[in-house]
């Protein structure tokens, strides 16, 4: 399959923006037209005069790349050139879950037909790991740092998925770099049903969340495994899919260890309380999803 | 240079001035119109969505966004895809809009909004001034201000043609004083639909969003970039003033309406004292300056239509001769007491021969009424520093000092 994002750009060895970019383009096939808000993958992507993409492409700001994405779709309805052309926004999650917060849920609300996928890597990575909405309970980042007196992020990821299933959306779901052909089928799926559908990737990042380069996907496995992150569809409202992990499934730790950001849990005093509160999260995670 | 108006009083028809605008826009032929309401810009958007559910703009989508971050931001997407877009706002709206107003303005899209002047918070307000739209100076937005309704409404389409010349590339604002003019009932000839196809023709960018040639917008451009982006813009901006004028009197050739290009002037022939103003106070100083005249009293009017690009050669061919201007400014820039047009007034002489003594007043914010007294008040003075030179160089004009 031809890459739709070529090689050169400015991404780090590993980087999950460049995969996840590369699998959205999979699924979606050529005739897309991709908006990006400010962050990681546009920064790396157009170093102007330079483009990776070969697909057009749009950044405007940081907080309405969805909003970006209904302006292209009314446009093309309005001028007669809709088609089959798909209206992609690919954000990161501070993009998504923080800042471009009321940009998406007008246009979910509003029914565009485009596809909105969200590639979390749980920390405003740009700007150098600061702490975001997608940002896990007791991971470590630079404005959420672990502490004589703090085990890091005091709080779980805010639950971007349920916040667009409540929108009506017809189409969510979950995926991971961990399993590129569920990411690539999900893509596919999402632009072809009409109406705004919603992808939300689980993207680890070998700088933020500190693993060598060549982990990127082995991290991403590790916490669909533990089911910190289950991968799952939910059409016009109702669970249609659940990739269940049965005797694959593994503790918290073995996915906490990979990383430097949960280091401190390993060597503060009290870290195993800590973990335990992060193992109570995969387990209300399997318990709910049935992995 | 003054020109007879030829308006066709059996194509009159009294509408509400906001009434007026949406019918304008509809007879440019938008593709996309996406807004977000807020008084006094409602009944504009409010019309809009009427012709739109009548099924009376073809081709045409209309996206209710959830706030006007969003609506100008959708017409990022849509203009950059080819579509000819609108919105309208005002105070509060423009200001949220801040971010996206350098966005559109950097990447070239000829955006075209309706602004309903009015006045920013706090305290809230809902009355007009130009608060709202001078404090957008720096975006890179062409700025145009009416006088009446007649003259928003053929602004429109003015606009379109000024944006959308590939010399410009550059997104305007329509300015017309919220309720003043937006909510004002007078009699007007409305935007012709058979003229307008003529005069403004459909729009053909060159670079569009489309998979069968695949284009990169929004590049980030790092320091061996950046400056020629700025450049560029600011080259624009000086081909807008000739174009500005070059689209008023070919707009008057077709339809045989007009209002000045960049300024426009009144009875400033020989004037001695010549007031500077935008939007709707313009007609109250043209009644001020008839009376006065009766009294041998040598006013005039420069009225300021285009703001951005700032006219600064044809105000200085205007004022050159006479003995005091007086610039009144809807607005403040807090921490210099001093408005805008004032500022920027006396900054264009600086470095020239012209040397006319000039003096700012600051009135009509917040909805205050601006009375055919302070008009005559303000001339009364300027006739003192005729004599005796500046005093007070700029101020507040009508403070009720009980408030105090």
């Amino acid at each position: 399959m031809k890459s739709l994002l070529a090689s050169g750009h400015r991404g780090c060895a590993g980087c999950c923006d460049a995969m996840a970019a590369k699998f959205t383009l999979m699924g979606a096939g050529e005739d897309c037209i991709v908006v990006n808000p400010t962050g990681c993958l546009e920064v790396m992507t157009t170093p102007f005069p330079e483009t990776a993409w070969e697909v057009p492409w749009i950044h405007s700001l940081f907080e309405n790349a969805a909003a970006v994405g209904s302006g292209i779709e009314a446009a093309l309805k309005a001028l007669g050139r809709k088609g089959n052309t798909k209206v992609v926004v690919m954000g990161g999650d501070g993009a998504t879950l923080d800042i471009g917060m009321r940009s998406i849920s007008g246009v979910f609300e509003r029914g565009h037909d485009i596809t909105y996928v969200c590639i979390d890597n749980e920390a405003y990575m740009n700007t150098g790991v600061q702490r975001s909405g997608a940002t896990p309970f007791n991971a470590s980042t630079t404005t959420s740092p672990a502490g004589k007196v703090s085990f890091g992020n005091p709080r779980p990821k805010k639950n971007m998925p349920a916040i667009m299933v409540a929108h009506g959306s017809p189409y969510v779901a979950t995926t991971s770099l961990g399993y590129p052909k569920d990411m690539i089928n999900k893509v596919k799926k999402a632009t072809e049903i009409e109406g705004p559908a919603y992808i939300h990737c689980h993207a680890p990042c070998t700088t933020g969340w500190g693993f060598d380069t060549s982990k990127t996907v082995e991290v991403a496995k590790m916490a669909v495994q533990t089911g910190l992150w289950p991968l799952y569809e939910v059409e016009e409202g109702k669970v249609t899919s659940v990739r269940k992990l049965g005797k694959a499934k593994k503790p918290v730790e073995e996915y906490l260890k990979m990383q430097r950001r949960f280091k401190h849990l390993f060597t503060m005093e009290g870290g195993a309380e800590e973990i335990a509160k992060i193992q109570a999260i995969a387990d209300k995670n399997i318990e709910e999803f049935g992995l | 240079m003054p020109r007879e108006m030829n308006l066709d009083k059996s194509k009159m028809v009294v509408v509400e001035g906001s009434y007026a605008v949406a019918h304008a826009v509809k007879a440019c032929r938008p593709n996309v119109i996406s807004a977000y309401p807020i008084t006094p810009q409602t009944h504009i958007v409010e019309d809009l969505s009427q012709f739109m559910a009548d099924g009376e703009i073809p081709n045409c989508e209309y996206i209710n966004v959830e706030s006007e971050f969003s609506a100008l931001s959708a017409l990022v997407g849509a203009s950059a895809a080819g579509a000819r877009c609108y919105s309208a706002t005002t105070s509060q709206g423009l200001e949220l809009m801040h971010e996206v107003l350098f966005n559109v303005s950097g990447m070239r899209l000829p955006v075209v909004m309706t602004i309903v002047n009015r006045a920013v918070s706090a305290p809230i307000s809902i009355w007009n001034d130009h608060q709202d739209t001078i404090s957008q100076r720096d975006t890179g937005w062409i700025q145009l201000y009416a006088e009446n309704i007649q003259e928003v409404s053929d602004m429109t389409a003015q606009a379109y043609r000024i944006s959308e010349d590939r010399d410009i590339l550059m997104p305007s604002m329509t300015c017309m004083d919220g309720f003043i003019l937006s909510h004002v009932y007078e009699p007007v000839v409305l935007l012709e639909q058979d003229l307008t196809d003529g005069f403004l023709p459909a729009y053909e960018p060159e670079h569009v969003l489309d998979p069968k040639n695949p284009l990169t917008f929004g590049a980030f451009a790092d320091p061996n970039y950046y400056t020629e982006f700025r450049y560029l813009q600011e080259q624009a901006m000086q081909r807008a003033l000739k174009k500005i004028e070059d689209v008023a009197n070919e707009f008057y050739d077709i339809y045989g309406r007009y209002y000045g290009g960049l300024i426009d002037e009144y009875r400033t022939d020989d004037a001695e004292i010549i007031i500077m103003a935008m939007g709707s106070v313009v007609g109250t100083i043209k009644d001020v300056i008839d009376k006065l005249r009766d009294r041998n009293v040598k006013a005039g009017l420069l009225k300021i239509r285009s703001f951005r690009p700032f006219p600064a050669e044809a105000i200085k061919n205007v004022i050159r001769d006479a003995k005091v201007v007086v610039v009144l400014d809807k607005n403040i820039t807090l921490g210099l007491n001093e408005g805008a047009l004032f500022t920027e007034t006396k900054s264009t002489l600086y470095n020239t021969d012209v040397r006319v003594p000039i003096i700012g007043y600051m009135l009509g914010h917040g909805g205050r009424d601006i009375r055919i007294e302070t008009i005559e008040r303000v001339i009364d003075e300027a006739t003192e520093v005729m004599k005796t030179g500046i005093r007070i160089e700029s101020q507040f004009t009508d403070l009720r000092e009980e408030l105090l």
